[in-house]
């Protein structure tokens, strides 16, 4: 079997199950509006400022929702064995990872799509005129923050520690993709706005580097 | 995974009835830290034999039988199945795995899919042909035909290892793996499951079981392995007596 047939059963098989129990998905959208509102409360933002914090606060917030998102990834494979069934399966093991990073990337972007507007209204912030650029920006951005977290999550199930283990490890690691995905959002929001390219260029290194990485070490990251 | 294992892409759908396997454990070990779970096992089982791995808790038969899946990786040793002779385990080999199912202590199954879904979902990623048929045909065997669009969560322990034993037997393997598999289930279910081994053996499946107390699947045995502490302490086809060690288990 294919690594696209593999990992498009796999995706399937998320939506499905988190569709099916709504818990994941909502439970983020209303962490992350709280999180948006307290910050716009903390900093009273006027428009200039907002331009200037507003991009950082923005991704912070993205990161929340991605440590919440994704640390069940693979520990809700734990409860009844089934990633032993997966594993067993005659499909390459990069296949598990890339559907559910097909599928955190999905859920996380949905979030993120939501919570988008309501940034833009209590911030004070115009995104309809950027709003094609600021999707792509989204879009890469989030993929390495899934990527990243759906790895950390395989790699953090077996730990005591779970809970603390994967923000722990997750926010050193998407360090460099937090500040460019922080930079190019400030550059549309600027006025003008200003399409950064080299930030955009350093998330697709930053994408390629992490999916190739997971690909190596997919095998192992799986074993008891 | 490039490169460590070997790695078979079969892109065919596969074709029930798979021939039966057979399996060597040459020197296996497993170590975790100090503690020793196998140690130095040595067991060739052939093609279409059902072999009752029996012993006390601990003594090494759920990660026998987990080595012999490849979910886990010896410390040192080589296993052979069949023909081929892999150093780890059936970890990178897509062919092999097609062929191998099993039961384990855990179910295996995603409660927040029906039991039909769950089927499914496993068919897919073995790629079998006539997939609707054969889930309707082991829903049906496992009688769950009832309640095939039933989530799992909804279901009874024995159910829910009805199922699972029906979605290890989806994909008709040539080597099937049970870690006590009559967990909950209930009379009807445990003759059920009797006469079903009783028609794989027929079939020419090997099977490689492990089961606690008194079992009348575990009579159809052909072949016991005591293990004792991680090593093989008996094994009745070198010469110790198969009713009494099956006495034993279940005493």
């Amino acid at each position: 079997m294919n690594l696209a047939r593999g990992a498009r059963i796999i995706l399937a098989k998320e939506l499905r199950t988190e569709f099916r129990a709504r818990e994941l998905l909502s439970t983020t959208i209303v962490f992350v509006l709280l999180v948006i509102v307290l910050f716009s409360f903390t900093f009273d933002p006027t428009s200039a400022e907002s331009r200037r914090f507003g991009p950082g606060l923005l991704w912070l917030a993205f990161l929340f929702a991605g440590s919440l998102m994704l640390q069940p990834s693979f520990l809700r494979e734990q409860s009844n064995d089934t990633l032993a069934s997966l594993r067993m399966a005659p499909i390459e093991p990069f296949a598990i990872f890339l559907g559910k990073i097909a599928a955190n990337l999905f859920f996380m972007l949905l979030a993120e799509l939501f919570l988008l507007p309501v940034f833009a209204v209590l911030y004070n912030v115009s995104i309809v005129p950027v709003f094609g650029s600021l999707t792509l920006v989204l879009f890469l951005g989030t993929l390495g923050v899934a990527t990243v977290g759906t790895v950390l999550s395989a790699i953090s199930v077996h730990a005591r520690m779970r809970e603390l283990m994967l923000p722990l490890l997750l926010l050193p690691a998407l360090t460099p993709v937090l500040v460019a995905s922080a930079e190019v959002t400030a550059g549309l929001m600027a006025q003008p706005p200003v399409l950064n390219t080299e930030g955009l260029l350093l998330l697709v290194i930053f994408d390629v580097v992490f999916l190739t990485a997971a690909w190596l070490v997919a095998e192992y990251l799986l074993e008891e | 995974m490039p490169g460590v294992f070997e790695t078979d892409r079969v892109s065919a759908p596969h074709n029930a009835a798979d021939p039966a396997l057979g399996i060597a454990f040459q020197e296996i070990e497993k170590r975790y830290g100090d503690l020793f779970a196998l140690r130095r096992v040595s067991l060739s089982i052939r093609p279409g034999e059902m072999v009752a791995l029996v012993g006390a808790n601990g003594s090494g038969k759920s990660t026998l039988l987990r080595v012999a899946a490849g979910l886990v990786r010896p410390s040192s040793g080589r296993i052979e199945f069949g023909t081929r002779s892999i150093a780890e385990g059936p970890y990178g080999s897509l062919a092999l795995r097609r062929r191998i199912a099993m039961v384990g202590h855990s179910i295996m199954l995603y409660d927040a899919l029906t039991a039909e879904e769950n089927l499914s979902l496993f068919g897919q990623l073995h790629d079998l042909s006539g997939l609707p048929a054969l889930i309707r045909d082991g829903l049906a065997a496992a009688g769950l035909a009832q309640r095939s669009s039933s989530l799992v969560r909804t279901f009874s322990r024995g159910m829910r290892q009805r199922l699972a034993i029906a979605r290890a037997l989806l994909s008709a393997p040539g080597l099937l793996l049970l870690d006590e598999p009559t967990t909950g289930l209930d009379v009807q279910g445990i003759a059920w499951f009797t006469d079903t081994l009783r028609r794989l053996r027929r079939g020419g499946c090997t099977i490689v079981m492990s089961t606690h107390g008194p079992s009348e699947a575990l009579r159809l045995a052909t072949r016991a392995v005591r293990l004792e502490a991680g090593r093989v302490a008996a094994d009745s086809a070198k010469g110790a007596e198969l009713t009494s060690m099956l006495d034993f288990q279940e005493n």
